[in-house]
């Protein structure tokens, strides 16, 4: 009796060891900036919820989990992924890069795919409305006659600003920012009545950064022609594309990613449809 | 006097050689530069990708019209600044030069205003100026960015057009001021007949270089929401992935500001050739 179970025992142990062996297993070795190390981009500063307190390296946060959860797919532990950080501009200026992946709810778009390479997708965002509780007292409403006549940010850098144009096409021309806070600087200053942004993002802001702020209604993933989906952006013609690209497809199947958006991202069910 | 009818002297012939041959060596050292650099740079392991990234033909017909029109924005922020900063920039020269001790106060102001506000780097006024007073719970349309950074940039501006101002006001002789006044011109007649009429064509050139500096900070105001030229090719940046819309931004830059830099050079030549 004790020595099949001795067996399986060591059957398992040696095919954790096994695994561990094959870490950076065959698929990553010697693609990575530095051997043995999987080198992550966040944004400077990184924004809740996507990284928790501006950590990644706590893994704490929808994308920090992510980066860890591919990582780990890809055979690296967490001892083994370093993070650095580097903006938009760096990742797509020509020449070499101080990371392997970029991770920063960069939007997969076709013209962005002839300069750089993007993972397959690991989350998919509704866009969402942000607005503040005196524009909604002031008679807003989730609808797309009502949304046109409000005055319109977004931040310049994201696809919301062609989003914002094909959604909404609003009457007046749209106020653009360089980030999160001076949008919601602006909305704040009632510069603007209201914001476009990826829902969990919105769903913050209203939270935290900006006072009496709302979410007045999302636009679902499925309703833009061109869904806004998150991929990890690499240079071009990275050979890591493949690995990560099956890990993350491996996260999908399994089951992760679904639960560490259960975990990390805000329950969106309460926010209205717009019509 | 025979000799100098029938042409140049030997000396002006001299010369004239001595020209020809500085022309001819400019003309080849440019070409061998320009040459230099137009087969070394395409040689460059990185230059398909530079290429593909800041100079890429598509995207230059993909944003221009829409860049051109949102550079109009920059112009008509320029056009209704400037008279603004002109007239704040004398007042505070003028304010500056006040010689009643009773008034000392405003002098205090000038200096205080002079030192703030050429010492905070303009980005930070515009951002300071244009998010903070609104923030302030002003209603619409008294927080639009147009008008706070519109404040920003002429208050900034007509701190350094002060300076060049008052450098002109001092370089009138003061014997002019003593004879206006001896004249029996009141002080006010005296700055306005006497002082300020040569003092401000005087620093007409330095202050095309400050126009020329406005030209191109107006780009700022994008920080804090409107699209204008700048912002809008970073929006075309972040969607197209390419530095290219930057490199359009530039060059429309370019066609207004080296015509302005050309005729202030030419003023400023004019006008050391009338002084000497």
């Amino acid at each position: 009796m004790t020595s099949p179970l001795k067996l399986m025992a060591l059957a398992a142990a040696l095919s954790v060891s096994a695994s561990t062996a094959l870490a950076a297993g065959p698929c990553a070795t010697g693609k990575t900036l530095h051997d043995g190390t999987l080198t992550i981009a966040t944004g400077n500063p990184a924004y809740f919820p996507w990284v928790i307190d501006d950590a990644p390296e706590s893994g704490k946060g929808f994308e920090a989990a992510v980066a860890y959860a591919v990582a780990g797919k890809m055979g690296f532990d967490a001892d083994h992924v370093s993070w650095v950080r580097a903006s938009f501009d760096e990742s797509i200026q020509p020449g070499a890069k101080n990371f392997d992946v970029n991770m920063q709810q960069f939007s997969i778009t076709a013209d962005r795919d002839k300069v750089v390479d993007f993972s397959a997708p690991y989350y998919t965002s509704a866009m969402a409305v942000l607005t503040t509780k005196q524009i909604v007292e002031g008679g807003a409403k989730p609808t797309l006659d009502s949304l046109r006549k409000l005055k319109w940010g977004a931040q310049a850098s994201t696809t919301a600003v062609p989003m914002l144009v094909g959604l909404v096409n609003p009457d007046s021309d749209p106020m653009l920012y360089n980030d999160n806070a001076d949008v919601s600087a602006a909305l704040q200053a009632g510069q603007i009545d209201a914001a476009l942004f990826d829902l969990p993002t919105a769903l913050f802001l209203a939270a935290v950064t900006v006072n009496d702020g709302v979410v007045l209604g999302q636009f679902p993933a499925e309703r833009s022609t061109n869904p806004d989906q998150f991929g990890m952006l690499m240079e071009e013609g990275n050979p890591l594309k493949f690995c990560i690209d099956e890990a993350i497809n491996a996260l999908k199947q399994d089951g992760t990613l679904a639960k560490l958006e259960a975990t990390w991202l805000a329950e969106s069910t309460g926010v209205p449809v717009i019509k | 006097m025979s000799d100098s009818n029938k042409g140049p002297t030997r000396r002006q012939a001299h010369e004239r050689k001595l020209k020809r041959r500085s022309m001819i060596l400019a003309a080849i050292s440019t070409s061998v530069v320009v040459a230099a650099l137009v087969i070394l740079i395409p040689l460059t392991p990185g230059w398909e990708r530079v290429k593909q990234s800041f100079f890429n033909w598509d995207i230059v017909v993909r944003t221009f019209p829409k860049l051109l029109n949102a550079f109009l924005l920059d112009v008509a922020i320029f056009a209704w600044s400037v008279p603004l900063i002109a007239a704040l920039g004398l007042a505070i020269a003028l304010a500056r030069d006040v010689r009643d001790p009773v008034f000392y106060p405003l002098r205090l102001f000038g200096i205080l205003y002079t030192d703030i506000f050429r010492g905070v780097p303009v980005v930070l006024v515009v951002y300071l100026i244009g998010f903070g007073i609104p923030g302030l719970g002003l209603q619409r349309p008294f927080n639009s960015p147009y008008l706070w950074g519109t404040v920003a940039l002429v208050l900034t501006y007509a701190a350094y057009v002060a300076e060049i101002f008052r450098s002109g006001i001092e370089s009138i002789h003061a014997s002019q001021r003593n004879a206006a006044l001896s004249l029996g011109m009141s002080p006010s007649d005296t700055m306005r007949f006497v002082i300020l009429p040569q003092a401000i064509r005087r620093v007409v050139p330095a202050q095309m270089n400050i126009l020329i500096a406005l030209q191109k900070d107006v780009a700022l105001l994008s920080f804090i929401g409107p699209v204008e030229i700048f912002r809008q090719a970073g929006v075309f940046k972040s969607l197209l992935a390419s530095f290219t819309p930057y490199v359009v931004a530039a060059a429309i830059f370019l066609v207004v500001t080296i015509p302005a830099t050309r005729l202030a050079d030419h003023m400023l030549a004019k006008q050391n050739r009338a002084r000497s």
